[in-house]
């Protein structure tokens, strides 16, 4: 073959992988989107909104208290990360465990228990609370590439006699870089499109555009303000991924990644001020756990494991059609079904990502870039919108879908993939593209190649990225409770049941039915983490 | 080489049979060929006793599948967006509130049941009978009793009462923007107070101190303190209901609904415009009306059957009486005025 027929057999190879990502993006989010969207235009009326002072308030408080929220988890977070990634100490893989459990707490429960420990918190509590979901998300993404990054040009630093900060500041953090701004990126999103945080601490005096967008399509059905809202948020996302993407940008191959390197060890000096740091973190992150855990056994008259009993049953006069059981059984086949989906299209799109940024020519970099663009873009659009956007779109796929149980999946795949992509990509693009042209000089095939030497770098990032879109596939809330039938919801849907019913039983129930969501995601996660120890020969969890 | 090859047939096979287990795709229950399967589409506080919908599928040949679409505001909204391929064959739980549009959008076709002349027929919106009403739940201000006991306070009984200073800082309510109980409570003072009296009626709550919570569950389980939650405030905006969940060890209760506040919503089921089994989901609209349905609507859902003659659960008496003068506004005057006071009350009680 000529190097010219190479190219193009090579483009054909990656346009195909590339269809299925695309199909299911266009399929299950631009197109549904599009349409609900669209119906509010048909509507009128969408420019007097825009030209509302009042929304463009609420556009900015959205940004603001995001952004606050975003730069509180990842100094929060940051410690954590070293903790896991840099730390060998008792107790470093249940804290991997642990800082995941915040997030796949339902913000229902997360609201109230906020409210409990502080009554009238106001903004600053609204800030805290969506921080407190979310530094699982710069800790784990983050640490993933920490663990793998390269320490010897950190002890170099340190031997030409850099004090510890500066080889930290010059060394390892621009290494961090991208996983730090991926981490960001996200955690922007999930804060600025947080729904039931905001609703439940911010009362009627704090609104967000993603409340707002909610309370116009669901309650009063005004398409024509949803969408000129939803335009908003989407310039606002598309702004953050920008500043995002130029921030991975100007970053590019900073991380150089090793596999099989174990740079865990004791702390030493001031390394410990790093670890009580992240402890604290850890504590913090526990206290609202541990006041659900003390809620799911106390009653007025003593304590008492009934709401645990009540598990086995349905509530008080059948408030849920399944039992505190089943829906955990619910939960944990759907966030199966959604992990795997989310993986194959997640990885098939990040392949095909780093593909694109390495291919020659400015045309292949900017189909890259906007495709990295538009992957993310689920995360920063309303679940309502998504959600309203497939009753008028879905009944023309065959089957009705709508009213299909594996829509629940589909719909949490949705929220997993950007996360698998921004987990997966910077650590595939940081391998050294001198041992897969060496693999190739030696005529290894491009499976090949990504099988030998892309595979064994990138595993433990596959794992940690399959481990983590699991956890948040347990603890999705927002499309699920729209989309879950009522004879298989979600844990997270039955608890939000339970709590919306009068009765001790059906509280504490609720109480005890997080509990058992939050044992069922430490279970998963330890068994993903044990898995990925396995297979990636060097520890990703050390138990 | 060998082992990693062991291991990855392991980590392989150990992935096709968790997917395999743990997948969606597989176990969903068939049902036989004689029954035919009648979507009920229905908000989320729909629950009805297994038994009695198992024993009408075997006097009917009919099973109900129950799809769950939100509270009453976002059900009807949702049905509205689907009237031209509707999700199902009925649907219950548009409420007083939305029957206006539920109406207007022709979402449900003409439907007279036999069983609505035992009394649905006294709560009737349209002359057509598009819809049936199946329960009715009032919207009342709940009070904690034992607090007033406790210091020796008289307790609030009326409107008036609750803009009374003696009571300052002790009510907890909900926004009537995305709480429908908060909604039924602005339109019961609208009802009382009149359209130019209800915006000072609700100054003076503020300047009372009235709290507002976005949702019910915020503002029964953690603000009002006659719940599980013990919170801090003894006057909450609940349902005419919520005392009988609410019984002492004596068996007694230690709530109280004042019934000089209340709003009635009325809950509607109507046949689908554009369904595929008219018959079929006319049946159903027959049991819900049914007496075998309306007596377990109490204890299920904490409504009031629309049926006459049909017992409440015992307690109910003494605990949780239906509101017999409860205030309530034409489904079309609510229709007009709904987004309008909505917002005026966000300016003025809200931000």
């Amino acid at each position: 073959m000529t190097p010219r027929a190479v190219l193009t057999a090579r483009g054909t190879g990656l346009a195909l992988l590339g269809v299925l990502p695309l199909a299911f993006l266009v399929v299950f989010f631009a197109w549904p989107v599009v349409a609900i969207v669209g119906r509010g235009f048909t509507a009128g009326g969408v420019g007097a909104v825009l030209g509302d002072a009042a929304t463009w308030r609420l556009a900015g408080f959205t940004v603001a208290s995001a952004a606050a929220s975003t730069v509180l988890a990842v100094l929060a977070g940051l410690p954590v990360a070293y903790l896991l990634a840099r730390v060998r100490l008792p107790g470093v893989g249940l804290v991997r465990t642990l800082v995941l459990v915040p997030f796949v707490l339902p913000t229902v429960v997360v609201g109230l228990a906020f409210r409990t420990i502080w009554p009238d918190g106001g903004v600053l509590s609204l800030v805290l609370a969506n921080a407190f979901f979310n530094v699982a998300v710069v800790a784990r993404t983050v640490g993933g590439l920490w663990s793998q990054v390269d320490t010897r040009a950190a002890e170099a630093a340190r031997a030409l006699g850099a004090s510890p900060w500066r080889a930290f500041r010059s060394v390892t953090l621009p290494a961090l870089a991208p996983a730090i701004s991926s981490a960001a990126a996200v955690v922007f999103l999930f804060c600025a499109t947080s729904f039931g945080v905001v609703l439940i601490l911010g009362g009627a005096r704090y609104r967000t555009l993603e409340t707002e967008i909610y309370l116009r399509t669901v309650d009063l059905l005004d398409l024509s303000g949803a969408a000129a809202l939803s335009l908003v948020q989407f310039a606002a996302v598309v702004a953050a991924l920008v500043v995002g993407a130029i921030a991975r940008r100007r970053r590019d191959g900073a991380a150089r990644v090793r596999s099989g390197v174990d740079g865990a060890r004791r702390p030493r000096g001031g390394e410990w001020w790093v670890v009580a740091a992240a402890v604290a973190v850890v504590g913090l992150l526990l206290t609202p756990i541990v006041s659900l855990l003390v809620a799911s056994v106390s009653t007025p008259d003593g304590w008492s494991l009934a709401g645990f009993r009540a598990l086995a049953g349905t509530g008080v006069r059948g408030t849920l059609q399944v039992t505190g059981w089943e829906a955990a059984s619910n939960s944990l086949r759907a966030a199966t079904d959604a992990t795997l989906l989310a993986m194959t299209i997640g990885v098939l799109a990040s392949v095909v990502l780093v593909a694109l940024r390495r291919a020659p020519g400015r045309l292949a970099r900017g189909m890259g870039e906007t495709m990295d663009a538009a992957l993310m873009l689920p995360l920063g659009v309303s679940a309502v919108t998504v959600g309203f956007g497939y009753l008028v779109t879905l009944d023309a796929l065959p089957g009705d879908l709508r009213t299909s149980p594996l829509l629940v999946p589909l719909a949490q795949a949705l929220v997993i993939i950007p996360l698998v992509v921004r987990m997966v990509l910077p650590v595939l693009r940081a391998v050294d593209v001198r041992l897969r042209q060496a693999a190739a000089t030696l005529g290894a095939s491009p499976g090949r190649v990504w099988r030998e030497i892309d595979l064994p770098l990138t595993l433990r990032s596959l794992v940690a990225a399959a481990g983590f879109g699991y956890v948040v596939a347990l603890g999705e809330f927002g499309a699920t409770s729209f989309l879950a039938r009522p004879d298989a919801p979600t844990l997270p849907v039955a608890i939000a049941g339970l709590l919306s019913r009068p009765g001790e039983l059906n509280n504490q129930m609720a109480y005890a039915a997080c509990a058992l969501l939050m044992v069922v995601t430490v279970l998963a996660v330890v068994l993903i983490d044990r898995f990925g120890a396995v297979r990636g020969r060097s520890a990703v969890g050390e138990f | 080489m060998k082992r990693r090859a062991v291991q990855t047939a392991v980590a392989l096979g150990t992935v096709t049979v968790l997917a395999g287990a743990c997948s969606l795709s597989g176990g969903s229950g068939q049902t036989g060929p004689q029954t035919a399967t009648v979507t009920l589409v229905t908000h989320n506080s729909w629950a009805a006793p297994q038994e009695v919908l198992d024993a009408f599928e075997k006097q009917s040949g009919i099973k109900i599948s129950v799809l769950k679409q939100g509270d009453a505001g976002a059900l009807t909204n949702k049905l509205v967006l689907t009237k031209a391929s509707p999700l199902g064959d009925v649907a219950y739980g548009v409420d007083s509130t939305f029957a206006s549009r539920a109406l207007s959008e022709g979402i449900f076709e003409p439907y007279t049941s036999p069983e609505a002349d035992r009394g649905p027929q006294r709560y009737a919106v349209d002359q057509e009978h598009r819809m049936s009403a199946v329960d009715v739940g009032d919207v009342c201000v709940n009070i904690d009793t034992g607090y007033f006991l406790a210091k020796g306070l008289p307790a609030p009984a009326s409107y008036a009462d609750l803009a009374d200073p003696k009571y300052k800082d002790l009510m907890v309510a909900e926004d009537p923007a995305t709480a429908s109980p908060g909604l039924a409570f602005l339109l019961g003072t609208i009802a009382h107070f009149g359209e130019d009296g209800w915006q000072a009626y609700w100054k003076k709550l503020k300047a009372n101190g009235l709290k507002v919570d976005s949702g019910w569950e915020e503002a029964y389980t953690k603000d009002f303190s006659g719940s599980s939650g013990k919170g801090p405030r003894p006057i909450v905006v609940s349902y005419a209901s919520s005392p009988a969940a609410e019984l002492g060890e004596d068996g007694k209760p230690r709530t109280k609904a004042l019934l000089d506040t209340c709003y009635r919503q009325v809950e509607y089921a109507g046949v689908l415009a554009g369904g595929k089994q008219v018959e079929r989901a006319r049946k159903v609209v027959d049991f819900l009306l049914s007496q075998q349905f309306q007596v377990t609507v109490a204890a299920n859902m904490y409504v009031y059957p629309a049926r006459q003659g049909v017992d409440l659960p015992a307690g109910w008496a003494q605990a949780a009486p239906l509101p017999q003068q409860p205030a309530q506004l034409p489904a079309d005057k609510v229709q007009a005025g709904r987004e309008k006071w909505i917002s005026e009350w966000r300016s003025l009680v809200g931000a």
